[in-house]
């Protein structure tokens, strides 16, 4: 299809700083369709900037896919209307000329906002740091190829590893649940030879941070799946709560 | 005139790093918990070292520009990390990998540091696989390969067309372990401004907290940057957004080196530039070239149909096409390195073959592979690539478009060159110390190991060998003498001042001279782009490079005089950050021009118009130009910087043309 | 098993195990009302073995413990949610693809088929079950539960009410049934889809079961045979 402009409203979620009142302020930018949506902001912000104003804050980092930096809620959709696709890789296409389009940050307890669209995701980092590794130090490895993997395995355990934690899913949720980042974790290494001696722990103690934080409990929605960029299942929710519930009920 | 001393070990190449274990200097686990190292940036290079130093027992303070250390670019890299295992018996071993590797940088490289890059080479799958890295399987529970650029084995271990994402989470659960354990601290939403020098070392950082917008101080023992490259210079890249060369730069003001910053990797499988309101170019990965194949028209005339959107790609016949690389390059086809790549599809373009709006694209078509295999073998090897691309440009590169005389033709894409990676770096030796004492450089950050090219999947082997493997031992040599070192108060007069400089620097860049009416951080830094990739880009010449030099000058001057940045310097202030981002890629400017101006010989990523062959290709000047370009800074950003040269000695391996034909 | 019961999932699986064995519940007395539908002193016949011996009243009271279980911990779950989600609400939301409108609304739904549970129990337990032990006396007695069928289902008006209340109840199945497996964590990529399937097919069949019954008895049809099928 041959390249449009393409003019919108934009009504974006202003917010000084975290503990500042914010609002929705309009904003009229022209773009064309084969650019990007994070693209337009920029258009926006350089108009803003030549007016004098103060740019919109947003995240971003890599613009393909892959980073988890962007965010934002467009039009109700975490990341906007396209599916299996970050913010970054959302095209001015997909929307109509003279649309109005909402842009939101993630609104989550545990992710509270730092400036206008820009979220604070520490949270995500300290359930990592909770169990998300295996307790091995460099130097002591055998050669890669001792243990064989199945196939199988290995490629449900890559497609936990792919999550991108951007956050989307507590994003969607209602609850405010971050069972989808959890579980991709917790499966991709209770699924590995390498995980499991340490599995039972891991489960534990990520859960418990995750409660720790105020993220929300799991309803079953499949909202965040949904939504989710890199379309992770939530069969690893239930991976997690089997591997949490027999975890516990051992203790 | 200074004298470079690069600390190679003495010996036969292959034996050198286990010389060098066997009688460096070590810390005792006792003096490890005394000292403390800074580690700013957290890729592959920053989280292998930080999470490394701490396992070993040293005290670490991690920075990230980011959110978290998981968003670090290295993130981004898709196809995949060499390593010498041969798994798949087609001959591979530690030699060969080294050899590929200093022939595909054009032979600029460091042998002994690429000889210890190869040898730990399997190391690093090693250990990745024990973190738990999903590395691609075959159906026997054994790890798969592929073949890339400049190879003639099997010897890419991947996952998906995300291995650079798998590695660096396999780093950044280490680093979580480690920051669990107490033994490093993280700082995310911190950039490093300038380096801390106590009597002639490196003793600690002024980072900026970007969400308070308060420069903070840290000291430590000694200071690893493993901040990345500089390819944000060009303004579009393939690097993310906040890639900068800030951190090299303070380095390099503060006396280290800047090696062979010329050496600038142009990536030949890009989605082509669309408009001027782009930021950002998007790569596809090398691994496309494994079954699809590069062409433009043979003739000029559907060239020109082509461009002015009167056809497509699908409706030229086979007989029609010519596939360039195969067509110059047999032996290694659509699999030659990256900068042949890229200079041959620039070479057609400038020729009037190019196929897009601009005549700034080539195709890569994948019809042949799936006429071979099937549209379902392809999309699983190639379906996400495919998808991203359909995202982008509305085009789907496995859909039938035509058949011609039976032959079915599908939707080609159009690529072309982007920069994507930079060779150059802050100077090292071989452990990996700048010339700045108890400052250190790892990573793209450094130069060593990759010469004037970098082959495809190896900037992940060297980002990882470079923080697992080379650097903890490395710097225990350096802070073997400084256990006594007690630490130092960052109320020492040398950070009170750095500190200042800082400060003053920002009330500088906040002063807004024509206010309002000035320019924008982002415009100014597009006119830069675009005086670097036209003047200093593909092919460069000595007019051109001149008058990039005189242009950027009158940048800088305008960047000085009409600079307009909004808001205040308390709280987060992102146009100030790009603003102090921006200085900095103007003076890495200014040193890629110089250094593409000194070096009058054509090799890897730096090509001269004026040396080359009849056929086009690179010609090297072994003669004059065998050694690494160090520059040095001379206290002002006016001053032109001093040439100083490291030897290039080969020994193990003989110098000779880079051959790709047979 | 410590502190399971503090966590997140523990109390998801508080949920999950009290709502699979309400969902029994329902499957039981469900068929025991399609026996109505046939016979009313057969269904006599079921009520008085039901009614006052020791083991029907401790099953009913871990029945009634099951309920106060899964709704106090209902209201636990959402006002924790709701406080997980922050104060700020988003201005535009949008129901993706493939999420249920019931898996969004299981509190209004389960509030729903508590009040109709408030309701039926009105109409027959207290009328029945509770009579009988306070030994209070009523128009058709204790045990005569055809009888109250008849009277309540032959008000177009309550069987209005109890087909609204049934309707709700399936939604609250659909999703409930195949999320309780979920939570156990008997799950995974193949069988999601399944289970989502039975979850449907299975709240149909109960809900059905439910309503032909009060349909059934609110146009006369029912009960089919007046006396006991078997004759006795």
């Amino acid at each position: 299809m041959a390249e449009k402009n393409i003019t919108v409203t934009l009504r974006v979620w202003r917010q000084a700083n975290a503990k500042a009142k914010g609002e929705f302020k309009d904003y009229k930018v022209t773009s064309t369709t084969d650019t990007s949506f994070l693209e337009t902001l920029d258009i926006l912000n350089e108009d803003l900037v030549s007016k004098g104003e103060e740019p919109i804050t947003f995240d971003h980092d890599c613009r393909e896919g892959i980073c988890g930096m962007c965010s934002l809620y467009i039009n109700g959709h975490p990341h906007g209307p396209a599916t299996l696709a970050t913010t970054c890789q959302l095209y001015m296409r997909r929307f109509k000329d003279g649309e109005v389009i909402t842009v939101e940050p993630w609104r989550s307890a545990a992710f509270p906002v730092i400036k206008d669209l820009m979220v604070d995701r520490n949270a995500f980092d300290k359930i990592q740091q909770a169990g998300g590794y295996v307790s091995f130090n460099c130097g002591g490895a055998q050669d890669a190829n001792a243990i064989p993997i199945p196939k199988e395995k290995a490629d449900l355990a890559m497609d936990a590893a792919t999550c991108v934690g951007c956050g989307a899913c507590v994003a969607a949720c209602k609850n405010g649940s971050a069972m989808l980042f959890v579980s991709a974790k917790v499966s991709q290494f209770a699924l590995l030879p390498q995980g499991k001696a340490e599995a039972a722990r891991r489960a534990k103690a990520m859960v418990a941070k995750m409660d720790e934080l105020g993220f929300g409990n799991c309803t079953n929605t499949r909202a965040c799946e949904a939504e989710c960029p890199k379309g992770i299942s939530i069969s690893n929710i239930a991976r997690l709560n089997r591997e949490f519930l027999v975890a516990k009920l051992k203790d | 005139m200074s004298i470079i001393d690069s600390k190679i070990p003495e010996g036969p190449v292959a034996e050198k790093w286990t010389n060098y274990k066997a009688h460096q200097k070590l810390v005792n686990p006792a003096n490890k918990r005394k000292l403390d190292i800074i580690v700013v940036g957290t890729g592959l290079a920053g989280a292998s070292a930080a999470s490394t130093l701490a396992e070993m027992g040293f005290n670490v303070l991690n920075f990230c520009i980011q959110d978290s250390p998981r968003r670090a670019h290295s993130i981004a890299a898709q196809g995949g990390i060499n390593a010498a295992k041969n798994y798949q018996n087609d001959g591979d071993s530690v030699y060969r990998l080294f050899y590929d590797t200093v022939k595909g940088g054009d032979y600029r490289a460091r042998e002994a540091n690429v000889y210890r890059l190869a040898e730990v080479s399997n190391n690093i799958i090693d250990q990745c696989v024990a973190q738990g890295v999903p590395f691609a399987r075959e159906y026997g529970g054994l790890l798969a390969n592929r073949s890339f650029g400049g190879a003639q084995v099997s010897r890419t271990f991947y996952a998906k067309g995300q291995t650079g994402q798998q590695l660096l989470l396999g780093a950044y659960s280490s680093l979580n372990r480690q920051i669990q354990a107490g033994k490093v601290k993280s700082y995310n939403r911190y950039e490093m401004h300038d380096v801390v020098m106590i009597d002639g070392r490196a003793r600690g950082i002024i980072a900026k907290n970007l969400v308070t917008g308060k420069f903070e101080r840290f000291a430590a023992h000694a200071v690893v940057i493993a901040t990345g490259g500089y390819g944000n210079t060009y303004f579009l890249s393939t690097n993310a957004m906040a890639c900068n060369c800030s951190a090299a730069i303070a380095a390099y003001r503060k006396g280290a080196y800047f090696a062979n910053p010329s050496y600038v990797q142009i990536h030949p499988t890009c989605i082509p530039v669309h408009g001027d309101k782009q930021s950002k170019l998007t790569l596809m990965s090398e691994s496309l070239r494994n079954d699809g194949r590069i062409w433009v028209p043979k003739n000029i005339e559907d060239a020109k149909a082509l461009q002015a959107g009167t056809k497509k790609g699908s409706d030229i016949p086979e007989e029609d096409r010519d596939y360039y690389l195969e067509r110059r390059y047999p032996a290694f086809g659509n699999l030659v390195p990256r900068d042949v790549a890229s200079r041959a599809a620039k070479e057609r373009c400038d020729k009037g073959y190019g196929v897009n709006n601009t005549g700034l694209a080539v195709f890569l078509d994948f019809s042949e592979a799936i006429n071979r295999l099937g549209i379902d073998v392809v999309r699983q090897r190639y379906g996400n690539l495919f998808d991203m691309y359909e995202e982008i440009t509305d085009v789907n590169p496995g859909e039938l478009a035509k058949e011609i005389n039976g032959v079915k033709y599908y939707n080609p894409m159009m690529i072309f060159p982007a920069i994507h990676y930079t060779m150059g770096g802050i100077w090292v030796d071989y452990e990996l110390q700048t010339s700045v004492k108890g400052l250190f450089a790892i990573g793209e950050c450094n130069f060593s190991d990759h010469g004037a090219n970098r082959l495809g999947a190896s900037a992940l082997m060297q980002g990882l060998a470079d923080g697992y493997f080379v650097l903890p031992y490395t710097i225990q040599n350096y802070l073997s003498d400084q256990i006594t070192v007690p630490r130092f108060s960052t109320d020492a007069p040398e950070f009170i001042e750095t500190e200042k400089a800082c400060i003053e620097a920002q009330k500088a860049l906040l002063k807004n001279p024509k206010g309002k009416d000035g320019k924008s951080v982002d415009s100014i830094h597009k006119e830069l782009g675009h005086i670097m990739w036209e003047y200093v880009g593909m092919g460069r010449n000595k007019a051109g490079l001149e008058k990039a030099l005189v242009e950027l000058k009158r940048v800088r001057k305008e960047f000085e005089e009409e600079l307009f940045v909004p808001g205040v310097e308390e709280g987060m202030n992102n146009e100030l950050d790009k603003a102090f981002r921006l200085k900095d890629f103007i003076l890495m400017g200014e040193l890629i021009a110089n250094d593409a101006l000194h070096r009058e010989e054509s090799c890897g990523g730096h090509f001269r118009e004026e040396h080359q062959t009849e056929e086009g290709e690179a010609k090297r000047n072994d003669e004059n130009f065998f050694y690494v370009g160090c520059w040095n800074y001379q206290g002002d950003d006016d001053k032109a910087p001093e040439l100083i040269k490291e030897p290039l000695v080969y020994e193990a391996i003989k110098v000779q043309t880079r051959n790709y034909k047979n | 098993m410590s502190g399971i019961f503090q966590s997140s999932i523990g109390r998801k699986l508080v949920m999950s195990i009290t709502g699979l064995f309400l969902v029994l519940f329902l499957l039981f007395h469900m068929s025991m009302n399609l026996v109505a539908a046939f016979s009313g002193p057969a269904y006599n016949a079921v009520c008085e073995f039901l009614g006052t011996n020791w083991y029907a009243l401790a099953a009913t009271a871990v029945l009634a413990l099951g309920f106060v279980f899964h709704i106090i911990y209902a209201f636990i779950l959402t006002i924790r949610n709701r406080k997980a989600r922050g104060n700020n609400s988003y201005a535009v939301t949008a129901k993706p693809k493939n999420v249920e409108w019931a898996s969004q609304n299981m509190l209004v739904l389960g509030i729903i088929v508590v009040v109709g549970i408030g309701l039926h129990l009105a109409h027959f337990w207290y009328k029945m079950m509770f009579a009988e032990l306070a030994g209070m006396e009523n128009q058709f007695g204790a045990t005569d539960g055809a009888a109250w069928i008849t009277y309540w289902f032959g008000q177009p008006a309550v069987a209005a009410v109890y087909v609204v209340w049934l309707v709700a109840l399936w939604f609250h199945l659909t999703h409930g049934f195949w999320s309780a497996i979920q939570t156990l964590g008997w799950n995974n990529n193949i069988w999601i889809e399944r289970w989502e399937c039975i979850s449907k097919i299975f709240a149909t069949v109960v809900c059905a079961g439910f309503i032909i019954v009060v349909l059934g008895f609110a146009l006369g049809i029912f009960p089919m045979f007046n006396s006991p099928v078997c004759g006795a």
